[in-house]
């Protein structure tokens, strides 16, 4: 179809992503500055993924305040999310409806502080997500540069093992891995956002209303503090990594999402190089375990043509994993529009362009209902991404290989685990066991060895 | 009462005493409440979702269409264009310079490749503030193509949910009469409004219709079509379900084509006979009569002895009510109570204030009954009323879930029938097993009393 519809979109608006950033702050709430059904319709998406509570307050913007403005409502919804939930903070991102309308979040804030300088406000984080521009993706970043830049004020001091990792929209499980790895690195890592816990909790004894876990807002504004930031996103600019190297000078080193052996050595080089540590023997023990399975692996992966889907930078670490295995990646698409996503899937995509030269296709800005054109024309063996390629695979006839957000289908979307050496060896062992079972079950011998 | 209520939600809770409970209602969500409900766009699409051979373009940015996006668990006989979603995507050139034009494109270029009877055009918030004049648009290519096209006013800052539902029925009301039967209608034809074919829950009533001689000349909306909804003003009597909803498009059908309507409901026992006898009693014919009481005999007295099964091993045990539809939570405290649960805390998004006052006749003195509630509320009141069980939506799962709380799910993305007496035996399983997993036993309950004794260390003794 044309630029006047998209069908089946390939992805989701800004202010979910700002709401998932959020919810990596300890005690953090969201507060979308929008009609009601913002904060539902996120809350249902996120919470079918997550499985966890996803409060997510809304200012519930009327037809007056579409005309008068909205600072009425605004300050009704701080005094009630105060009341029902004393949060450390309050993050607040906006919609389609309040940039439109022009109402101006900073202005209102900077009245409702001075209206109770006597009380002890959380503090307010607000990022600028107009649903018409960009993606989630794009108001997931905005939030986490917003969140530094609402509470990273100076640079007093250096604190020498603390490093900001920015590690962009990945699973909770991939949090809690980074966490481990900068651990046994001796670093201190602070990451922005950590929602590891707040969107993949423990069993609770007692309610809570809000989850614990995240990094604290004392902690994300020393931030500057740290001797370095590492942003990860290839296609990203402009991130919080970015603007702590602008204002304070943090060095900032830029690497891709660690999804394969290269990006994953290439992470693991960085925080050996900050730390001055080598990399630990367990982590150097599962790149060598990882490596091992990439053998005993490639017979059934070699040429074996493969769609991949979802957010630029998640593309982009499946790219470079499948262009390291053998694996074709006929077709990579993206409903993200960003600039560098092409350019970017090309620079981590060289062997395949040399084995398969002429079948990459690169997609942005795209919707499922073109991906899926696409794909019927390119005869896919598997399909790679998020639950909503489910009815594609179904129609294809292929093995469609869970990953990513949303995970609507199956339960444990927040566990799984993408990055690093052993991320990367669960998503081998998930594509190759796939390609088998497609295998075994297409032949009419069903052979218990494969 | 607790101190979890908001001071301008207090009016908004209250407590049944001789069977009576005051309470507001049909007010706007307060801002930072952190209501369960969603907008007006969300009302226009839930209802007219299941139209399975319209296209639904959502005029706006990509969200509105990408959360809505194969949402229900709606089936259709025939078509599945409404499992498909449609958006013009708007983006900030669009709303710098209008979308009027990129809608008129959108819509033709849908309507060539899907062919559909009818296109629903759904105003988004930015819609309503850019100005741009769908109205027009649709007119135009309605004259253009030969279909209807249809605007639905569904901006979600216009109002609640319910105004959605509305907008929705308005939209309804533009088809309906514009389209005559080929033949006469046969004398007992009835139109099904507000069910929404959830899990194939229509089929089930339209077979029992069928037994009793009764014809369905339009399912509004559920595995609806076009050209019957079209042609739906010929029916004599229009049986409402979701009362909430399509009691609005029922009053308009009355007032404009003298259809008159009877408000039922599809769940449980007693209100699905209640159902068929009602319908039944609207035509005075005693043969209607006769086979909706031997159909209910027969479905009754197979049913029971399951149902007694669970009411012995469910007895004693308490349950949170809080869905969207009034008119569900109503069943729903009669169908629990059929298997020995007692409903403790009850509410809806969009309940009446005559729907609240059924509610509080149908509670035990101390019951809870809210309007409009949230989740600090609602984990409160399940706590402070010992709650064992919650049925509600997918918001409300993990609250019930990080409670230690079974929960069961009556909302539109289910895919268990729940409705007739079949969906009565769903119902009570689906109850059972989630009250009775061995995995309570591992999770400690939130009641906000003392930790219950531990289970037994695992070992062989």
């Amino acid at each position: 179809m044309s630029d006047a519809v998209t069908v089946n979109p390939c992805k989701v608006c800004s202010p979910l992503g700002a709401c998932v950033a959020f919810r990596g702050v300890a005690g953090c709430i969201p507060l979308i500055h929008g009609s009601q059904g913002c904060a539902t319709y996120i809350r249902r998406y996120t919470i079918s993924h997550f499985r966890e509570p996803m409060d997510i307050a809304s200012s519930s913007i009327s037809e007056d305040s579409t005309v008068f403005g909205g600072a009425a409502h605004f300050g009704t919804a701080l005094d009630n999310i105060i009341r029902q939930y004393s949060p450390a903070a309050i993050g607040v991102c906006t919609s389609c409806l309040s940039e439109t309308i022009g109402d101006d979040i900073a202005l209102f804030l900077r009245e409702y502080q001075a209206a109770h300088r006597d009380l002890a406000l959380p503090a307010l984080i607000r990022a600028s997500t107009p649903s018409y521009k960009g993606t989630h993706m794009d108001g997931f970043h905005a939030a986490v540069r917003a969140i530094l830049e609402c509470t990273v004020k100076e640079k007093t001091a250096t604190a020498p093992n603390q490093v900001v990792l920015l590690p962009g929209f990945v699973s909770p499980a991939d949090l809690r891995y980074f966490k481990e790895v900068m651990r046994d690195f001796d670093l201190d890592g602070l990451l922005v956002p950590d929602y590891s816990e707040t969107l993949d909790g423990p069993s609770w004894d007692e309610y809570h209303r809000l989850p614990e876990g995240g990094t604290t807002v004392e902690r994300i504004s020393s931030s500057a503090h740290s001797v370095a930031a590492v942003q990860l996103g290839r296609a990203l600019r402009g991130g919080g990594g970015d603007w702590l190297e602008e204002t304070f000078g943090t060095p900032c080193r830029r690497l891709g999402l660690p999804i394969g052996l290269r990006e994953s050595d290439a992470f693991f080089e960085a925080l050996s190089l900050i730390s001055g540590r080598p990399v630990p023997q367990h982590h150097a023990l599962e790149r060598g375990r990882l490596l091992d399975s990439f053998v005993d692996g490639h017979k059934y992966l070699f040429g074996k043509k493969a769609v991949v889907y979802g957010e630029e930078d998640f593309v982009i670490g499946l790219a470079s994993l499948l262009n390291e295995i053998g694996i074709n990646p006929v077709l990579c698409a993206t409903g993200g529009v960003s600039e560098r996503f092409r350019e970017q899937v090309l620079a981590v995509t060289a062997e395949a362009q040399r084995l398969f030269p002429g079948d990459l296709e690169i997609l942005g800005n795209t919707d499922h209902d073109t991906i899926f054109a696409r794909a019927e024309a390119l005869k896919p063996d598997l399909i790679i991404g998020n639950s909503k390629g489910y009815k594609m695979a179904r129609k294809l006839g292929v093995p469609l290989v869970r990953v990513g957000f949303p995970i609507h289908d199956r339960i444990g979307g927040q566990r799984l685990l993408h990055v690093g050496y052993r991320g990367t060896q669960n998503l081998f062992d998930l594509i190759c066991n796939a390609l088998m079972e497609a295998k075994q079950e297409q032949s009419p011998l069903a052979f218990m060895y494969v | 009462m607790s101190t979890a209520i908001l001071d301008k939600r207090r009016r908004q809770v209250a407590t049944v005493t001789d069977g009576k409970a005051a309470i507001d209602c049909a007010k706007p969500s307060l801002a930072g409440a952190v209501s369960q409900r969603a907008c007006v766009f969300c009302g226009s699409r839930v209802v007219l979702y299941p139209i399975v051979d319209a296209v639904h373009l959502v005029h706006g940015p990509a969200g509105c269409a990408a959360y809505t996006w194969d949402i229900r668990g709606t089936v259709s006989s025939g078509p599945e264009l409404h499992r498909l979603s449609f958006t013009t995507d708007l983006r900030e050139k669009d709303v710098i310079f209008g979308g009027a034009e990129k809608l008129e494109r959108a819509l033709r270029e849908l309507i060539a490749r899907y062919a559909p009877r009818a296109a629903f055009v759904y105003a988004t918030c930015i819609v309503g503030v850019i100005g741009d004049d769908v109205d027009s648009v649709c007119r135009k290519i309605a004259a253009e193509c030969g279909i209807p096209v249809v605007p639905v006013r569904s901006e979600g800052f216009r109002g609640s949910k319910k105004d959605g539902y509305a907008a929705a029925c308005d939209a309804l009301a533009q088809l309906i009469g514009t389209l005559e039967p080929d033949g006469p209608v046969p004398p007992f034809s009835i139109n099904i409004l507000g069910d929404f074919n959830l899990a194939g829950e229509l089929w089930i009533l339209e077979e029992y219709y069928r037994r009793m001689g009764v014809h369905i000349l339009a399912r509004i909306t559920g595995d609806g079509r076009v050209d019957d909804i079209r042609k739906a003003h010929h029916a004599k009597l229009n049986v409402v379900q979701c009362s909430g909803s399509m009691t609005y498009l029922a009053r308009h059908m009355e007032a404009t084509y003298g259809v008159p309507f009877k408000q039922i409901s599809y769940f449980g026992i007693e209100d699905m006979s209640a159902a068929l006898y009602d319908v039944a009693a609207f035509f005075k014919e005693p043969a209607l009569h006769a086979k909706a009481s031997e159909l209910v005999r027969e479905e009754v007295t197979r049913l029971l002895p399951m149902l007694e099964f669970y009411r012995e091993r469910l007895s004693g045990r308490k349950a949170v009510i809080y869905v969207g539809g009034a008119f569900k939570t109503i069943s729903l405290i009669k169908a629990l109570r059929l298997i020995g649960i007692e409903t403790v805390v009850c509410g809806s998004q969009t309940g009446r204030p005559e729907d609240y006052e059924t509610m509080a006749g149908l509670c035990n003195p101390g019951t809870i009954i809210v309007d409009d509630s949230n989740p600090v509320e609602l984990s409160t009141f399940a706590r402070e009323r010992g709650a064992d069980l919650f049925i509600g939506g997918v918001k409300e799962r993990p609250i019930a879930f990080k409670m230690g709380m079974a929960f069961c799910d009556h909302n539109h993305e289910r895919k268990l029938p729940l409705a007739g007496y079949e969906g009565m035996k769903n119902f009570a399983e689906e109850v059972y097993g989630s009250v009775m997993t061995p995995v309570w036993s591992f999770v400690r309950r939130d009641t906000g009393r003392a930790v219950s004794p531990k289970p037994p260390m695992g070992g062989v003794s």
